[in-house]
């Protein structure tokens, strides 16, 4: 048997987890905040202010990062979720509901920033477009998710209808988008489209990527630090756990 | 032990869930009256004016019968598990997916069949021409077992937890879309002028591939909520 493998799997253990997770995750909200407090300057002082849109448009630096997050999370938690049924690891299926709340949180954020977005550039707080209407699409399923994991009472259960769900979810994902795509591309009504000023500066670029950074680190610590939680809920009755508590 | 060849096992369990709900014909007109008086609803909220009836018309019935074959959907494993033969079913040496599959082709006889001989009589409510309603039949026919097949996944997760009903709803909803878009835009796509093939085409696509994969994860849920 190869001794780094063993190694690696040490850390599916809860038990061995969860001080690792209570190690990393302070580091990964530093850095959060750290690339934060970097995009943020940028994205407020740095960046030039846009000829069409004005200043409204600096509402995409938080807008565009939490899309790609709520996309992006998504699949890390199906991976999670499938690594959980593949291998029967515990740890999996905690990893893929403590993903879950972020994911929806980042989902929400931008529906939201997208909405404030679309008033003034648009009009409108809500057009039937495909994007947006894939996003919420993916904010049901998020919540699915979690309204299935809490209805059932036994977590190795929930754990595991929770990550067939997620995986039916991923293999819809690109169905529910292209369905979506086309059925609006055949009733256009608005001639609306996401597409940005055609050459975005290299300031807003570089605001929009570190503010995407920044979201990633806080989603990494977030998922860490509500792990730990979840480990501690569900390893309750454990010696070791006991000890952590005291 | 003689081995019982797999479609005999099909039709054993197509025809059991039959009888039984054939019992019970309650329970099968219910799901058709509640799609017709869904569609009936949407006239007299809306008003009487035809043009634009005809309009929503395929939009509506879509609905509707998404919302019909929903309902019926919490039934199609909560009996059998309620009097244990769900897991005399999960025991027996018949592949479990070809007995999930005679529960769902059942169902979808129970639920989504007069549903799409209903529709066309709705449609006629709704000022659809005779072409359109063939399409809209023709839709319906190939979309609604979709719907028992995809259902049964969110039927099967949802088995015996808290409030299942309506967390099935929030389950399976999302996942229905794609079907209502290109159900409901076939009938929209021909009365533009348009063909219907492409979509149609999409939703025998969808069918085949539900129809490949959707016994199997019902299956693997089946056997998560029984362990």
């Amino acid at each position: 048997m190869n001794n780094r493998l063993i190694h690696w799997f040490k850390y599916a253990s809860p038990q061995s987890f969860y001080p690792l997770a209570g190690k990393l995750w302070p580091w990964f909200a530093a850095a959060g905040a750290t690339f934060a407090a970097a995009g943020l300057w940028i994205s407020f002082f740095v960046a030039p202010t846009d000829a069409q849109q004005g200043e409204g448009y600096r509402i995409i630096f938080v807008h565009v990062p939490a899309s790609w997050m709520s996309m992006f999370i998504y699949l890390v938690m199906a991976a999670w979720a499938g690594i959980g049924l593949a291998l029967n690891t515990r740890l999996s299926g905690m990893m893929a509901s403590a993903l879950a709340p972020t994911g929806a949180l980042f989902a929400a954020l931008s529906l939201w920033t997208g909405a404030l977005w679309g008033k003034p550039m648009w009009g409108a707080w809500w057009v039937w477009d495909a994007r947006l209407t894939s996003e919420l699409i993916l904010l049901f399923l998020y919540l699915g998710f979690l309204a299935l994991q809490a209805a059932i009472d036994d977590p190795r259960r929930a754990d595991k209808a929770g990550a067939l769900l997620a995986l039916v979810g991923v293999v819809n994902v690109p169905i529910i988008y292209f369905s979506v795509k086309w059925w609006n591309t055949l009733h256009q009504g608005a001639s609306v489209s996401l597409t940005k000023a055609p050459a975005m500066a290299h300031t807003m670029l570089w605001g929009m990527l570190l503010m995407a950074l920044a979201f990633w680190m806080y989603a990494i610590a977030a998922a860490l630090a509500r792990v730990r939680c979840i480990i501690l809920e569900r390893e309750g009755h454990s010696a070791w756990a006991k000890h952590e508590l005291e | 032990m003689k081995r019982i060849s797999t479609i005999a096992v099909l039709a054993a369990v197509v025809r059991r869930d039959l009888t039984i709900a054939l019992r019970q014909k309650s329970e099968v007109l219910t799901t058709l009256f509640f799609f017709v008086i869904v569609a009936s609803l949407f006239p007299l909220g809306i008003g009487p004016e035809a043009a634009l009836l005809r309009r929503i018309a395929p939009g509506i019935l879509w609905v509707g019968a998404l919302l019909a074959a929903m309902l019926s959907l919490q039934r199609l494993f909560a009996a059998d598990y309620a009097d244990g033969s769900l897991e005399q079913m999960l025991l027996s040496p018949a592949p479990l997916g070809v007995l999930v599959a005679g529960k769902i082709l059942a169902h979808w006889l129970l639920a989504g069949l007069p549903l799409v001989l209903m529709a066309p009589v709705l449609g006629l409510q709704f000022d659809l021409d005779g072409r359109g309603l063939a399409i809209l039949a023709l839709s319906l026919l190939l979309g609604t077992p979709i719907l028992s097949l995809v259902g049964a996944i969110g039927a099967a997760l949802t088995l015996g937890v808290r409030g299942g009903g309506v967390l099935l709803s929030l389950l399976i909803l999302p996942l229905y879309i794609p079907v209502l878009i290109f159900g409901a835009g076939a009938v929209e796509a021909d009365a533009a002028g348009l063909s219907a093939a492409g979509h149609l085409s999409l939703l025998a696509a969808m069918l085949t591939l539900a129809a490949f994969f959707a016994p199997w994860v019902t299956t693997a849920a089946l056997r998560i909520g029984l362990e």
